[in-house]
């Protein structure tokens, strides 16, 4: 069963900006999925559009089935909404935001109550019930935009964004929570520009970028292209200049800090194989950069240097 | 097919989430028309009105009493129904009720029904008030309730209208102030259009305030200067244009959506 399915979906925006090129997307039921792209892509329209709050101008939307244009009540019901920006009423308590969202959907007010009890604990502001939705801060009205979206226990959930602006203790225990009600059975789409958060949590990836999907595979099929891969070493003793590495790019950033450029056909042993005979002690190693954010990164420029060249070649 | 009931429980609850935002800021939505009908009272009814004498067999004060409650009633069903979706427009938090499977018509009658709780709640409270000027005995009591109930919706309506189109917060105070306040002051609320010229009598007609007035006016002193039949029907075909009007621009997305 398909949770969401978008075909030759086109958006044109009053001002002639085509935010979107006639995209093809299929997200299966269960699925942890992230749609990435770089600031202005699409990702934003795609995700107002499935959510009926910005017209298509073409395509064809189906969530669970449903088309949300034949089908909009059925399509709607299945989702949730946690939006980029923050969209509460600011006026009114924690508890009414919930417990009206959840009438929205024609739940009764007594189980709205019951649930929101539910979400609210989960999400760790059920003693803020009664405060207006001003009062909290970034996180927390972050984490009641969650208890939000899924107080009418959605199938799929659309996040744009979740974690932007939240600090890493609050992050990681949503990704927790993410986590656990992914395995419950609910689709979830993710939209980050926190790739680690992407890799830490999807199965499934799509990068989105000027409108067009330029990747669409299996999280462990897409890391797999990445070719190569910059490692930080820490070292237990000063160096004054940088060594020799034969088959590595290396770069000394500072006495204990030496920086290496791994390809794809060598590999970590090989590298210390060749530290150790040199003498050279490692205390600790680190990613430079995700190895998702290396292919993205490498992924949007490819794409930008190929459209720079096909416009030099245009007569 | 349309689900009543997830329509009915959404209803209840937007109507639910209206009242408590009007009780919630009641020194801004319940307490200025009180104070200001209390003025025209005492200035327009008391003290100047004592000098102009009887108006359509009746004291001035009483004469003017049905227009004041009917203004009251007016001007707050519309500026509550537009202050409201105007500040969730805002604040984006129209969303909450955009992405849901909340029918368009529901989110146009709970805004609706709202603007109308508020305009009665006023309504009720300026009568009081007229109370304590003026003795008011309502003639027809089920004319009196249905045309103060139809004009609050029509109202509420364009209130919902004018939301939908705003841009900016000028834009909820320029139809008020530049086309609803002369309508109301024009539509017969301190006299009667009898004492026009025959010209500005035809082009009076052309208010629909006048009808409105004039039915409630009659609902509750038992006079009018028009056919009570025309101001219903007046007052019915406003209600489904305004509504037809307003639904069109939503199921199109005017104003909320891109």
């Amino acid at each position: 069963m398909q949770a969401l399915s978008i075909k030759k979906l086109t958006k044109i925006y009053s001002n002639g900006n085509q935010a979107l090129k006639g995209i093809d997307l299929d997200v299966e039921a269960g699925d942890f999925y992230a749609l990435l792209g770089p600031n202005g892509a699409g990702k934003t329209t795609a995700i107002g559009i499935i959510c009926s709050l910005v017209n298509k101008t073409s395509g064809e939307v189906e969530i669970f089935g449903h088309s949300i244009d034949r089908q909009p009540e059925a399509a709607k019901s299945c989702i949730g909404l946690v939006p980029q920006e923050i969209n509460l009423n600011l006026f009114d308590t924690v508890l009414n935001i919930v417990v009206n969202q959840a009438g929205y959907y024609g739940i009764g007010r007594k189980l709205a109550l019951q649930r929101a009890q539910e979400y609210l604990s989960e999400l760790k502001l059920w003693d803020r019930r009664f405060e207006q939705a001003r009062s909290l801060s970034g996180g927390m009205k972050r984490r009641l935009m969650i208890a939000r979206a899924l107080i009418h226990e959605p199938k799929l959930l659309l996040l744009d964004e979740p974690t932007a602006g939240v600090d890493i203790e609050i992050r990681r225990s949503m990704w927790k929570y993410l986590r656990r009600i992914n395995n419950e059975g609910t689709t979830i789409i993710l939209t980050t520009h926190y790739l680690e958060e992407a890799e830490r949590l999807c199965r499934h990836v799509a990068i989105i970028d000027e409108g067009k999907i330029i990747e669409d595979a299996a999280m462990t099929t897409v890391l797999r292209k990445v070719q190569r891969e910059v490692f930080v070493l820490s070292l237990g003793e000063a160096l004054t200049e940088t060594p020799e590495l034969p088959g590595f790019e290396a770069q000394l950033n500072d006495p204990f800090e030496l920086e290496v450029a791994i390809d794809a056909e060598h590999d970590l042993n090989n590298l210390f194989a060749i530290l150790s005979r040199q003498g050279i002690k490692v205390a600790s190693l680190r990613n430079k950069a995700n190895r998702l954010e290396e292919l993205f990164i490498r992924m949007v420029e490819k794409k930008q240097k190929n459209n720079a060249a096909a416009i030099a070649s245009t007569p | 097919m349309m689900n009543l009931t997830l329509n009915w429980i959404g209803l209840k609850t937007l109507v639910r989430k209206e009242i408590v935002r009007i009780m919630r800021i009641w020194i801004q939505t319940i307490v200025p028309p009180a104070i200001t009908m209390t003025l025209y009272f005492i200035i327009f009814g008391n003290l100047i009105g004592r000098r102009i004498g009887s108006m359509g067999g009746f004291d001035y004060m009483q004469y003017i009493a049905p227009g004041l409650i009917m203004m009251s009633v007016i001007t707050n069903s519309y500026g509550n129904v537009v202050s409201s979706f105007f500040g969730a427009k805002f604040g984006r938090h129209i969303e909450e009720m955009l992405v849901s499977p909340m029918s368009n018509a529901t989110l146009i009658i709970g805004h609706v029904a709202g603007g109308v709780f508020r305009g009665m709640l006023v309504g009720v409270l300026v009568t009081i008030v007229a109370l304590f000027f003026t003795k008011l005995e309502v003639q027809h009591p089920l004319i009196t309730l249905s045309i103060v109930i139809l004009s609050s919706t029509v109202f509420a309506l364009a209130g919902f209208i004018n939301a939908v189109f705003a841009t900016k917060f000028d834009d909820i105070s320029i139809v008020p102030t530049f086309v609803l306040t002369p309508l109301t002051y024009l539509g017969g609320v301190f006299y009667s259009i009898s004492l026009l010229p025959e010209i500005w009598q035809k082009v009076s007609l052309a208010n629909p305030i006048i009808y409105m007035v004039n039915a409630f006016r009659y609902g509750i002193l038992g006079i009018a200067d028009i056919n009570i039949t025309y101001a219903y029907l007046i007052v019915g075909l406003f209600v489904v244009g305004l509504f037809s009007v307003s639904l069109v621009l939503l199921n199109r997305g005017v104003g909320i959506k891109e």
